[in-house]
Formats: C-alpha cells, sequence, structure tokens
C-alpha cells in the first residue's frame, strides 16, 4: 500500500459574496483517487486554480475531505488522534519561504519542528546539523533568515521540514516565487533529497521544466485528475496539454514542431540533449 | 531609510555580561532599578555609581553606546529636574523674581537626575548585551510560575520572538508599498500634520492587509511543523545557569549588602 492514499477525494468550499451570504458550492477537488509509493517523485501539475494547492493541504491535514479518505501511512486524516503523527510523516513546504521561516536564526528555525515534537535537546542538534547539511546550507546555520535569498530560505524551509524526519515531503509551489537561479537550487535539492535519502515527494508546481525529473506526472484541471503517466508519457501529447492551458517544455515545443513540419522524431522529447542526439548533432 | 531601524539595541562583541544568563541580567536589572530608590545620601550613589562603572568596563561595550540612550529622556531629565529644583519647599538658597530655589528642592533635584541616568544607562546595559531573542527566552523562563494563575506566558513569548522576526520584513514591506504609491503620485513628505496622517491610509491599509495575509501562512505552517503550544515542547537552547550565573548572583548580593551599609554609614554623615 502506498505511503499516501486518496479514495475518491472531493473537497468543497461555499462561495460567500461581500455580505457573507452563500453564493454557491465550489468544488476545489473533485473525485481524486492518488496513490503514491514509499520513495517515488511524484509531480502534480495544473494551471491556478486547478486544486492543486487544496489537494496538497488534505495531506497535511490542514483541510480535511468533505467526501472521501486521505491515508497517510495507513492513517486516516480525519482521525483527530492521528493528526499530530500525519504532520510529522508529511512535511509541508509553502510557497512564499518568508512566511514559514519562524526563527531569527537559521539553526534555530530547523529546530521549531523537532522541539514541537518534544525531540531532547541533544538530538535537536543532531538533527539541524544533519538536514543543514543535506540541503547545503549548514555554512548558513547562524545567519538570520532576512539576509537569504529565496532560494537559500525555500532550501531552509525544507531542512525545517526534513528535521522532523518524515516518510514524504510535499512542496506546494516552493519556487513560485523564486528567480530562475533560486528554482535550480530548490529542485536540485529536492531531486538528492528524493535519490540519496529516498524522501518520498509530491511536487506541485505549474513549472514544466520541474517535472521532467519526476517518476510520475499527474495533471490536475477543474479538481479533477485529468492525466497521469511518465513525464514522456504526458509530454507527448502537446495538443491536449495546450488545451489545458499548460505550456510545455520549449525543447518539447520545439521538437513537436519539427515534428509537424515533417522531421521525423520520437514523440515527448524532455531535454536539450535528448533532441540534438535525436537530430544527430550531438557530438561524442 | 526604513531598512536602519535596528531592533533593540544589541551591541556584538565577546565579554562576560554577554555570556551572563539572561534571567542573571533581568534579575540584576530589575534589582537595580529598585536599589537605586531605596537610599538617599550620597555614599549610597558612590556604590551604585562604581556598580554600574565596573559592569559597563566588563560588558566592553563603548560608552557612547550607553550614553545615547540618554539623549532619548533628556528633555524628561530636565523637566523633572527643573520641577524638584523650583517647587520644592524649604529652606530658601536663592531667590530671584517668583522663583525660589530651596536646599531641599537643589538636593531632590541632584538626586532624581542620578538615579535617572543610572536607571537608562543600567538598563541600556542589559539591551546592549542581550539579544532580543534570548531576552524573550530569559522573560518566558522567568515568568514561568505565573502559567499556573493561567497567565499565557509561552504565548506571549512566542509572540514577541515571531513580531521581532517579523519587524525587518515589514518594514522593507512598507518601503515598497511607499515606493509604489510614489510612483502613483501620491505625496507622503508635504502638508501639515493632518495632511501627512491622511496621507498614511494607502499605506497603511495594503500593509495591514498583507500583515494578515502573512499571519495566517505563518499559522498554517507551524501547525504544519507541529506546532500545538507550549506544552510538550522541547528547548533547542534550553537556559541552563553556569559557574557565572551563580556568581553573578553572589556579585549583585553583595552589591545590595554593600548598599545597606552605605545607608547605615550614610545615616551619621
Amino acid at each position: 500500500m502506498g505511503i499516501i492514499q486518496t479514495n475518491k477525494l472531493v473537497f468543497e468550499y461555499i462561495r460567500r459574496d461581500e455580505e457573507g451570504n452563500a453564493e454557491g458550492i465550489t468544488r476545489a477537488v473533485d473525485e481524486v483517487d492518488l496513490d503514491v509509493k514509499q520513495g517515488e517523485f511524484v509531480a502534480i501539475l495544473g494551471h491556478n486554480g486547478s486544486g492543486k494547492s487544496t489537494l496538497a493541504k488534505h495531506i497535511n491535514a490542514i483541510l480535511y475531505p468533505t467526501e472521501g479518505t486521505v491515508l497517510v501511512d495507513g492513517q486516516d486524516t480525519r482521525e483527530e488522534a492521528h493528526v499530530w503523527e500525519i504532520r510529522q510523516k508529511a512535511g509541508m513546504v509553502f510557497q512564499n519561504p518568508d512566511n514559514q521561516i519562524i526563527g531569527q536564526v537559521v539553526e534555530e528555525d530547523v529546530g521549531f519542528g523537532p522541539e514541537n515534537m518534544g525531540v531532547p535537546t541533544k538530538e535537536i542538534w543532531e538533527r539541524v546539523e544533519e538536514s543543514l547539511k543535506a540541503v547545503g546550507m549548514y555554512a548558513f546555520r547562524k545567519h538570520s533568515p532576512n539576509k537569504l535569498s529565496g532560494g537559500q530560505k525555500q532550501r531552509v524551509s525544507i531542512a525545517g521540514v526534513i528535521a522532523m524526519h518524515p516518510k514524504c515531503i510535499i512542496l506546494d509551489e516552493p519556487t513560485a516565487m523564486l528567480d530562475p537561479n533560486g528554482r535550480k537550487e530548490v529542485i536540485r535539492v529536492v531531486r538528492a533529497l528524493n535519490h540519496v535519502e529516498e524522501v518520498t515527494i509530491l511536487l506541485i508546481t505549474h513549472y514544466m521544466e520541474e517535472v521532467i525529473y519526476a517518476d510520475r506526472v499527474i495533471v490536475m484541471d477543474q479538481g479533477r485528475a485529468v492525466m497521469q503517466g511518465t513525464p514522456r508519457e504526458i509530454f507527448s501529447q502537446v495538443e491536449r496539454l495546450k488545451s489545458l492551458r499548460l505550456d510545455v517544455p520549449q525543447v518539447t515545443m520545439l521538437a513537436h514542431s519539427l515534428q509537424k513540419k515533417g522531421v521525423p522524431l520520437p514523440d515527448g522529447i524532455l531535454t536539450a540533449e535528448e533532441l540534438a542526439d535525436a537530430l544527430g548533432y550531438r557530438k561524442g | 531609510m526604513l531598512r536602519d531601524i535596528t531592533l533593540g539595541q544589541y551591541y556584538q562583541t565577546e565579554s562576560v555580561i554577554h555570556r551572563l544568563d539572561p534571567r542573571v541580567k533581568l534579575t540584576g536589572t530589575i534589582l537595580y532599578i529598585i536599589s537605586l530608590f531605596l537610599f538617599n545620601q550620597f555614599t549610597g550613589y558612590l556604590v551604585a555609581a562604581l556598580f554600574l562603572c565596573v559592569v559597563i568596563r566588563l560588558s566592553k561595550v563603548p560608552f557612547r553606546y550607553m550614553v545615547r540612550g540618554m539623549k532619548a529622556i533628556l528633555f524628561l531629565l530636565l523637566f523633572t529636574m527643573a520641577f524638584n529644583l523650583f517647587l520644592t519647599p524649604g529652606e530658601p538658597l536663592v531667590q530671584f523674581w517668583k522663583l525660589t530655589i530651596t536646599r531641599e528642592g537643589l538636593r531632590i533635584s541632584v538626586f532624581m537626575a542620578i538615579r535617572l541616568t543610572f536607571l537608562i544607562i543600567g538598563s541600556s546595559v542589559m539591551t546592549l548585551t542581550t539579544t532580543p531573542n534570548h531576552l524573550t527566552d530569559g522573560m518566558e523562563k522567568l515568568m514561568g510560575p505565573l502559567k499556573k494563575v493561567r497567565v499565557p506566558v509561552h504565548e506571549v513569548s512566542m509572540m514577541m520572538s515571531i513580531a521581532l522576526r517579523f519587524i525587518p520584513i515589514l518594514m522593507e514591506e512598507t518601503d515598497k508599498i511607499m515606493k509604489a504609491q510614489i510612483a502613483r503620485g501620491a505625496d507622503f513628505e508635504s502638508g501639515n500634520l493632518v495632511k501627512k496622517a491622511k496621507a498614511m491610509v494607502p499605506l497603511l491599509v495594503p500593509l495591514f492587509i498583507s500583515a494578515f495575509r502573512r499571519a495566517n501562512d505563518l499559522a498554517m505552517a507551524m501547525e504544519a511543523r507541529c506546532y500545538q503550544g507550549g506544552a510538550g515542547r522541547t528547548k533547542m537552547k534550553p537556559l541552563q545557569y553556569a559557574r557565572r550565573d551563580y556568581l553573578a548572583y553572589g556579585v549583585l548580593i553583595a552589591y545590595l549588602l554593600a548598599l545597606m551599609l552605605m545607608k547605615y554609614v550614610g545615616s551619621f554623615i
């Protein structure tokens, strides 16, 4: 059984007008079935308002399903007794790095989670050291978070989650507010965690370039999981993605256009190297 | 411009006073301030001055930093002095126009000035040698017993440390909003006080909205990291008394004893 499992998950909220009267009901998540295995790297794609963040908040027991169930490591998020255990097992990294750093010193922020869990002092220090090293921020441990770049702040947030020793990490658009360099830093760290530490990763994003490393991609639209497959399978359906208002990576787009013009190329090219190879231009 | 404001006034250096437990410094400062009002003889002030000088010396903070705090209360100081000088009844010393300076008035106003000066410098020593973080930790620990009478000690100290973390962020944001409004023709500089206050509205509204949004996000992030209040929480950097802290308490007691002795001696002079 997978580490994260949702069965026919539905989440509805009531839309209200300015006076607070109910206007109608919106289904933010509509019958989503998800099954993420231990050690897997799953990416969820979707444009704004597709319900991907709402889905993510269910896994950390911040939101509770209207219908259906969410199981994290076999525990139902709706059972109150399990909430804290679930939050420890499924760590969450949010979009805005400034709004999730609590400590005034990097190391204190990383220690915040373990402190809340009641980990003994000596072990907190060990965990902080190990997590800061895992994200390559150990040299900054005594710095104030205000002086760091966006990418560095986000790596500190990730370290803060790792220090709680979660089984999986959910990243809710962690790169949306970062510059291209910061984005690369964060994605590199996430991939390393998945490869080296074998942490299950659920990456929510609308940047296509970030999902090509995932084991599996799920595309969401209007609260439904509309496409599912390996990045290659997903990106070979360029027209379908466009109709969902999603951009395909530039290289894939180029390959697709060439293909349409009659250049013989395979479907779903993801990187520049692959395209060069396919065109026979790669020099040894 | 806004980013220049530093919070607290911590002066970074290595000294015995810096390394003391914040609880020692807090109790020390409070006791010192109380002690200033306990005596009325010059001998007592000698002891208090000596004690302060030794502490300042040990703290390795340049003296001008201590005096900086004085500027803020200079007006208050002169005001208090003037009132005490002219309005205390007693044996007249000097008399001109309608004002009389009495012997008692002179004595009280000088004492008052010395007290206020020592009080400000004394508390400056604490804020200059303790990081705001440490100070909050110290307060939480010192107020610990109040938890039994349902004072939310942990919550208050958590709020203080979050405020400290967010002040620079909100400052930066204010700066950003201000620039955005200026770019669209807002005028924050000219006009009288009322006009200036009115000009702040388009600055404060977006700032408040963003502050609430941040608070909401932060609360969610804290809960996601298993924050459930003070109960069952461990500390990464627990406060622990070292030998030097007990020693400092000893010195503090010695100072109070010396004061009492001086009071006794002073009563004969």
